[in-house]
């Protein structure tokens, strides 16, 4: 065990999948000798060699392109996107091809690909830059979208998308990159794609959340530990498909849910956990589902992005008026 | 206060411009519209085999048009994109690859996946129909299936000419698009990312001048389609399509430069689409007239290499007639073939979307396998 920012075990599982692996590469607008711009593959160029690290061209389409046919080829691909708003440049290959290829040939093709790209708000980054759009990909039949919330879970959940044989857009939140630090081990092991994790266990309100929402659903909830309330937290951890069964289950036990979302409120992954729960458990709830969302305005300009995120406070607010219907 | 003195322009930006692309003016050639040999040098390198060969194929790629468009007319197939007068063009330059070439077609190009040995006529026709054994190439063929979105098969092809080359491999990545294609970003970043990593991929533009109703000059300003590879520093060369010696020695010639390490190729070949867009309701006299088709109706790459062999006394029009009854008679029993396909399922449409079922699909699974258990 060593203690790992969030972006240093995201580091160490790339060095363990090349060290394991010869066919995964790793590729990407200054990812080799830079090291990327956050520093995710610091390193890596020198020990595995520029054909196994390497840079591209600046061109998003071309990249997850370049994955398509190199998976075709008998590698594994582990692209980058610099910042997932960049990503429709490359809708098609994300949208349109890579994730029906399998599909189209009845198994023919596998696409053992795994597209790494930083999202999420907090650190005053440029315009496109921080948007939640995972919600438009967790849409897209035949691609697993994973949103990491602790340093841990990073690891084990990037090594289990490198070795998953279909594509994955693995989402690294930008604010948990340097935010958080906790044991991580040096070598390589796995958290199971598809799964929830109950971070928090409690028997009075359930609390679904990814990303960086999970950390404020825990201080949400330790708030409300002193008014004597037991908030459960579940990280969704895959947010394409989301573990119904884990929520099922808490729902089951505390009859109250508030979901919440970093994203925009319209038509987002926090929508579709409302859906799920009110078609499957709507006679095990005692009140409507709350749901914490940010407005539905375009993501902010940087100065005053705290006045639009969803906090604690904020989760804190809907949980009691859950409580309290 | 300005100064009235004559002087010269900083950059002489109208000179420049009448010159963009005047490197490209004479497409490749080898044998003209009148049959005659224009280049001796490159026809001695065909055998009298190979020419015969040449005809052949172009001649089974007419009757596969034309029986696709029956069997269209009557209802047995789905979308299809003509290929009329495109057989230069398509079978002069496939045959330059080898077997281990990896194919990446537009949804245009499957008498191409024909060729490359990747699927049968049977599987061209349930592609058309929108089954998924279309799209599935025989053991150890490397083609992907048409690609219908364009431009999209370039960046495949570009990633996996990377591969073939990190595989260490004698192969290369070929791939196909039209005119309209080139205005499309990926075509340009397939040739950038080929380029910038030296990866051996044979891009092939068919340019018929039309993009469904879109004359091609509406595409770009550029004086032909070739000059665009400059943009990649990748070389390129334009050639007359409706010329299948012409196009196969430019298209060998590229797939050995490009297997050989030094890069990717572009190839304009300048063909002419003889019929519609699609079978999806596209009417060619909307937006062309025929004083505008005729001359290339006279450029038919059959009649050209026809009237040569003739000429030398290997092809009759009794042999045509005997071939012509033969490839029908495949045709017919290959509709027959794919008409006869089991129909595709719920279960399996679940079953093929990924290789471990997510916790969704293995409930839907569920549902479907008892709701098909049902109907049976």
């Amino acid at each position: 065990m060593t203690t790992m920012s969030y972006i240093e075990a995201v580091t160490s599982a790339l060095d363990n999948v090349l060290a394991e692996d010869p066919k995964t590469l790793i590729f990407g607008e200054d990812v080799g000798k830079n090291g990327g711009v956050f520093r995710a593959t610091q390193g890596l160029q020198d020990e595995f060699g520029e054909d196994r690290v390497f840079d591209t061209p600046l061109a998003e389409s071309g990249i997850l392109g370049l994955s398509i046919g190199l998976a075709a080829t008998g590698w594994r691909p582990i692209p980058e996107i610099q910042f997932s708003p960049f990503s429709f440049e490359a809708a098609d290959s994300l949208i349109g091809q890579m994730s029906r290829n399998r599909f189209r040939t009845a198994g023919d093709i596998a696409q053992p690909i795994t597209v790494r790209s930083p999202y999420g708000g907090g650190t005053h980054t440029a315009e496109l830059h921080s948007d939640s759009i995972e919600h438009v990909f967790a849409g897209v039949p035949g691609l697993r979208v994973v949103a990491p919330s602790s340093a841990y879970d990073a690891k084990g959940l990037l090594v289990s998308s490198i070795e998953n044989n279909d594509p994955v857009l693995f989402l690294e939140h930008l604010k948990l990159y340097r935010s958080i630090k906790e044991d991580v081990p040096e070598d390589i092991y796995r958290i199971p794609l598809d799964k929830a994790n109950v971070v928090r266990q409690g028997t009075d309100i359930t609390l679904v959340a990814y990303g960086a929402m999970v950390h404020e659903c825990v201080k949400a909830a330790e708030e409300l530990a002193k008014d004597g309330i037991a908030a459960e937290v579940i990280d969704l951890r895959t947010i394409s498909p989301i573990d119904t069964d884990t929520i099922f289950a808490s729902v089951d036990k505390t009859s109250r849910l508030v979901v919440v979302q970093e994203a925009q409120n319209m038509a987002g992954v926090g929508a579709h956990v409302v859906t799920e729960v009110a078609e499957n458990r709507i006679l095990s709830l005692e009140a409507p589902i709350g749901r914490v969302s940010a407005p539905d305005s375009v993501y902010p300009f940087a100065v005053d992005e705290h006045a639009w995120l969803p906090d604690a406070s904020k989760i804190v607010a809907k949980a009691r008026e859950v409580l309290s219907y | 206060m300005s100064d009235t003195t004559a002087t010269a322009p900083v950059v002489d930006f109208a000179a420049i411009k009448a010159g963009l692309g005047e490197d490209y003016d004479n497409p490749f050639q080898v044998l003209d519209e009148n049959h005659r040999v224009v280049n001796q040098e490159v026809f001695d390198t065909f055998t009298d085999d190979q020419l015969v060969h040449f005809m052949e194929i172009m001649l089974r790629e007419r009757i596969l048009h034309e029986q696709t468009t029956v069997f269209s007319k009557q209802g047995r197939l789905g979308f299809y994109a003509p290929t009329l007068g495109q057989e230069a063009s398509q079978l002069g330059s496939v045959t330059a690859f080898q077997p281990q070439d990896y194919l990446f077609p537009s949804y245009r190009d499957l008498p191409q996946m024909i060729e490359h040995g990747a699927i049968t006529p049977a599987q061209g026709f349930l592609w058309s129909r929108g089954h998924v054994q279309g799209n599935r190439m025989a053991d150890g063929h490397r083609s992907w299936f048409p690609q219908i979105i364009i431009g999209a098969q370039h960046i495949a092809a570009a990633g996996a000419a990377l591969g073939l080359k990190k595989n260490g491999e004698d192969a290369v990545a070929f791939s196909y698009s039209g005119d309209g294609s080139t205005s499309q970003g990926d075509t340009y970043e397939g040739l950038n990312f080929a380029g910038a990593f030296q990866a051996p991929l044979v891009m092939i533009i068919q340019n018929n001048g039309w993009a469904i109703s879109v004359p091609r000059d509406y595409q770009t300003h550029t004086r032909t389609l070739a000059q665009k590879a400059v943009a990649a520093g990748v070389p390129s060369v334009q050639v007359d399509g409706m010329d299948i010696l012409a196009v196969h020695a430019v298209a060998k010639a590229a797939r050995d430069f490009a297997a050989a390490g030094n890069g990717p190729v572009m190839i304009e070949t300048l063909t002419y689409r003889f019929g519609a867009h699609s079978s999806a309701g596209d009417d060619p006299s909307r937006y062309r007239t025929h004083e505008q088709e005729q001359p290339w109706f006279d450029k038919d790459p059959l009649n050209r290499l026809r009237e040569l062999l003739t000429e030398k006394d290997l092809w009759s029009a009794e042999h045509e007639a005997e071939l012509k009854d033969a490839y029908k008679k495949e045709f017919r029993a290959a509709i027959k073939e794919a008409e006869a396909a089991p129909h595709q399922t719920v279960t399996e449409f679940l079953t093929n979307t990924f290789e471990e079922p997510t916790p969704n699909i293995v409930k839907q699974l569920e549902e479907a396998a008892a709701a098909e258990a049902e109907e049976k």
